[in-house]
């Protein structure tokens, strides 16, 4: 397969399995469909022991296509889970309805705290994960309405709520935000939202139109790096052969 | 000789025993073996503003859409599949119907926790920076840690309050008439701790057993509660429908996308109150059964 067939999907992926690089034996919890690829891509080449589980309470042997089930090492129910929060042996990418400049994420209503305009699934893990262990974001969508200067509700906790006297906040990390416009971080002049690469064909216009505040870095951004031909056979045969990732992410 | 007490209840003498104004605390987790048949019992009853404390699914949404809820401690709410968000919940939280304390999901545990071992908080990071401040202001505070860090200073913490409950009611797979129960299926999720954090605990299950039955078929580590932990025990077949029971049954999702699609008009809620829960249980699992059966003709015909 040449490299010009490359998905936007498949970049996403890709995005999302770098997320874990040198995250080591560590629990990776991805929370959507290209993220779960990505993670499993990761432990398929790079990160042979990170855990990953079936979602519910099993953690995995193999590294199974995603929506299938395959051998078991060992159980994690959901009181489990808090637990290895607690612990900080844990990435997860999480969604996000909103994100802002300093990553403060919202996933649990739109509108006035105790009356909405919309209601979502409220703050969930979000307050935890952010605040116990490294937590990054998958957005499909890039767009304005996610990318806003305040989100309505603070569910993960940003770099800008970070009081530095009080050594509880010292495990916020928020390594990297994966959309299906490129790849960023929040390496900018004080923790802002900073690009470290763009999707090809990509233009920094592009992202510029569809975030609400300044991209660091934007300008300087380069290509997300392509598959290597190993990876996109791991993506298309043995991870996502039903191509579940077109789904969810579109060019 | 003298024998142990038999818990034995209907789901009706159950809820009349709850009082309006009571903290109940409701097991499972989202759409996930919640304790369905007593949340119906609790719409049947005059039963109201009510205080739940959960991880909410439908069991929430339903007792949203009778009004019994005044006030609602969650991690989260979710159906756990499409739609995802309970319509019922929603509408109570667009029309500030409900006064919410939203918290991280492991405060909810933590709260639990922090209940069942009589103690009146303890520490945990979950909530710092976030908005779970905001949803709780002065109710939620802070702990500053007696130990520094060594470079002086101290870590300052949420000091998570007891979730101290009158009532619980939690669904099980197999129990005795006693209070000994077990889940079965790959989770416990948190019922134990509902138990522990209330005064009043009651257990639904499957099918009460004698307990020599229950002890073989079940591992150890299954055996959730304990008599310490139960004050009455109910049979509900399917009592955990429509959300899912371990290896008892998986979830509903046609009866799931039917509740969330008919709370979209008044006209649709009510066909959907006259036909599922304006009787007994009994005559609602008749009806699901007629439902699942007509659905089942209707794919058929197509």
């Amino acid at each position: 397969m040449s490299e010009s067939t490359v998905t936007r999907a498949e970049y996403v992926v890709l995005a999302c399995a770098e997320i874990f690089s040198g995250a080591g034996e560590i629990m990776a919890s991805p929370m959507s469909t290209s993220s779960t690829i990505g993670a499993r891509l990761a432990r398929l080449t790079t990160e042979p022991d990170l855990l990953i589980t079936d979602g519910e309470a099993l953690i995995l042997e193999d590294t199974p296509a995603v929506g299938t089930k395959g051998p078991v090492e060992g159980w994690i129910p959901f009181r489990k889970v808090f637990d290895v929060v607690a612990s900080g042996r844990r990435h997860v990418v999480m969604g996000a309805n909103q994100l802002d400049r300093h990553g403060n994420q919202n996933l649990s209503a739109f509108g006035p705290l105790q009356q909405p305009t919309r209601q979502m699934f409220g703050v969930r893990g979000a307050p935890g994960n952010t605040i116990n262990h490294a937590t990054s974001y998958f957005v499909p969508k890039h767009s304005k309405r996610v990318f806003v200067d305040k989100v309505d509700v603070v569910c993960g906790v940003g770099y800008d709520q970070i009081d530095p006297e009080n050594p509880a906040y010292k495990y916020l990390n928020i390594p990297r935000v994966v959309t299906n416009l490129g790849v960023f971080d929040f390496g900018g002049p004080g923790n802002t939202f900073r690009a470290l690469s763009l999707h090809p064909g990509v233009t920094a216009e592009e992202v510029a139109e569809n975030t609400s505040f300044e991209v660091a870095g934007l300008a300087e951004a380069g290509i997300t790096r392509d598959p290597t031909a190993e990876e996109l056979h791991l993506i298309r045969e043995t991870l996502d052969p039903r191509n579940l990732r077109d789904r969810e992410v579109s060019a | 000789m003298a024998s142990k007490r038999d818990k034995t209840k209907s789901l009706d003498e159950v809820v009349g025993e709850l009082r309006s104004g009571m903290t109940i605390g409701l097991g499972g987790w989202g759409s996930r073996r919640k304790p369905m048949a007593f949340v119906r019992a609790i719409l049947r009853s005059d039963v109201k503003d009510l205080t739940v404390v959960t991880y909410g699914g439908p069991d929430l949404g339903l007792l949203c859409s009778a009004g019994k809820v005044k006030k609602a401690y969650y991690g989260f709410v979710s159906l756990d599949s499409a739609p995802f968000y309970d319509p019922w919940f929603a509408k109570a939280r667009t029309a500030g119907e409900i006064e919410v304390r939203e918290m991280d999901e492991g405060m909810v545990k933590c709260g639990l926790e922090a209940a069942a071992a009589r103690l009146p908080f303890l520490p945990i990071r979950a909530g710092l920076g976030s908005d779970v401040r905001s949803f709780w202001g002065d109710e939620l505070k802070t702990v500053t840690s007696p130990y520094p860090e060594a470079d002086g200073r101290s870590e300052t913490l949420i000091a998570m309050p007891a979730l101290n409950l009158d009532a619980s009611f939690v669904h099980l797979n197999l129990g005795d008439k006693h209070g000994n129960a077990a889940y079965n299926g790959v989770d416990p999720y948190f019922d134990d701790l509902y138990c522990m954090a209330a005064e009043k605990r009651y257990v639904s299950v499957e099918r009460i057993v004698e307990t020599e039955e229950l002890v073989k078929s079940v591992p150890l580590q299954n055996l959730l509660l304990n008599r310490m932990m139960v004050d009455a025990v109910v049979e509900a077949p399917n009592g955990a429908h429509f959300t899912l029971a371990g290896e008892s049954y998986g979830r509903d999702e046609k009866f799931q996308r039917h509740y969330a699609e008919s709370a979209k008009t008044p006209e649709s809620w009510q066909a959907f109150v006259d036909t599922f829960l304006s009787g007994s249980e009994e005559d609602y699992q008749a009806a699901v059964k007629k439902f699942a059966d007509s659905s089942k003709a209707g794919e058929q015909a197509k």
